[in-house]
């Protein structure tokens, strides 16, 4: 499997790490109440399809990336800078 | 029992000092193989700038202006006389040569490097087969041209490579892992000059 990286280009998946899916760009406001933070903290969707994911370029540029991936076929769609999504989204 | 004596070290009294610089690959290099030379380069203070949000453009301006090298595109490096900006991850750029002007420091995370990397150069022809061994990285001239910066891994070591000539690459991994970067590098160097004997690739 590789990954391509907007700023080292195509990569071998042993340069990256997984973190999971890309909630971390959606942290809740400290005051959301503990429903938000349960969900936020703990429940996931387990989609058999599409998912947003951050990777980690560890043994590359040190960039966050999240990558939209098919969980059956692992076909990748996008590859984006977390940075550039989270600015995008306004939450940094 | 005598107090020990602790002298004052000033900078112009470094040479007096008792403490002696050991470059990383001290006792392990230089080292030439069939057409094939490795060898440690000189030590030059390291530098990592993170430019603070929205300076990219300052920072670059400041460091032209002070150390004659612009910010370096992705991928790429900059270069005057000594004096060398890399590349080197996501909104990181090393300056390599010159003590960095503290002015930088305004603009960017300013982070002494100098002890932390152990920096080689392998010349010579074969040099791209001998890396063919380590990386999986395509550094045939048309895609790793020269001056180009790669953060990769070195035989499973996170480090960076950098064309320098035709047949010279940069390798840099962490300084505790010279040892290894030197073992790792000479086996393949051994085995691509064998293959040569031979009449292979
Ligand atoms: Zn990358």
């Amino acid at each position: 499997m590789r990954l391509t990286c907007p700023l080292c280009g195509a990569r071998d998946r042993r340069e990256f790490t997984y973190q999971g899916e890309a909630v971390a760009l959606s942290r809740p406001d400290p005051d959301a109440g503990p429903e938000a933070w349960n969900t936020y903290l703990h429940l996931r969707e387990n989609p058999a399809g599409w998912r947003d994911e951050l990777w980690y370029h560890e043994q590359g540029c040190a960039a966050w990336l999240v990558v939209t991936r098919h969980t059956t076929t692992h076909e990748v769609r996008k590859v984006q800078l977390a940075r550039d999504v989270a600015k995008a989204e306004g939450t940094a | 029992m005598t107090e020990p004596v602790i002298k004052p070290v000033t900078e112009s009294a470094t040479d007096q000092t008792p403490f002696k610089a050991i470059p990383p690959c001290a006792g392990l290099l230089p080292l030439s193989i069939g057409a094939l030379d490795l060898t440690e380069q000189p030590h030059a203070q390291m530098t990592l700038l993170i430019p603070w949000e929205g300076q990219e453009t300052a920072l670059s301006k400041a460091l032209e202006k002070a150390h004659g090298v612009a910010l370096p595109g992705v991928g790429q490096s900059t270069q005057s006389h000594a004096t060398r900006a890399l590349w080197f991850g996501h909104n990181q750029v090393l300056l390599t040569g010159p003590a960095p002007d503290p002015a930088l420091a305004d603009l960017a995370a300013v982070t002494d490097l100098s002890d932390a990397y152990a920096c080689l150069r392998l010349e010579g022809a074969g040099a791209d087969r001998v890396l063919a061994r380590l990386t999986p990285l395509d550094l045939r001239d048309v895609s790793f041209r020269q001056g180009a910066v790669a953060r990769t891994e070195i035989a499973h070591m996170a480090g960076a490579l950098i064309r320098e000539g035709e047949a010279a690459f940069g390798l840099m991994v962490y300084r505790s892992m010279a040892a290894t970067l030197v073992h790792e590098v000479s086996d393949a160097m051994q085995s691509v000059t064998a293959r040569a004997a031979l009449g292979g690739e």
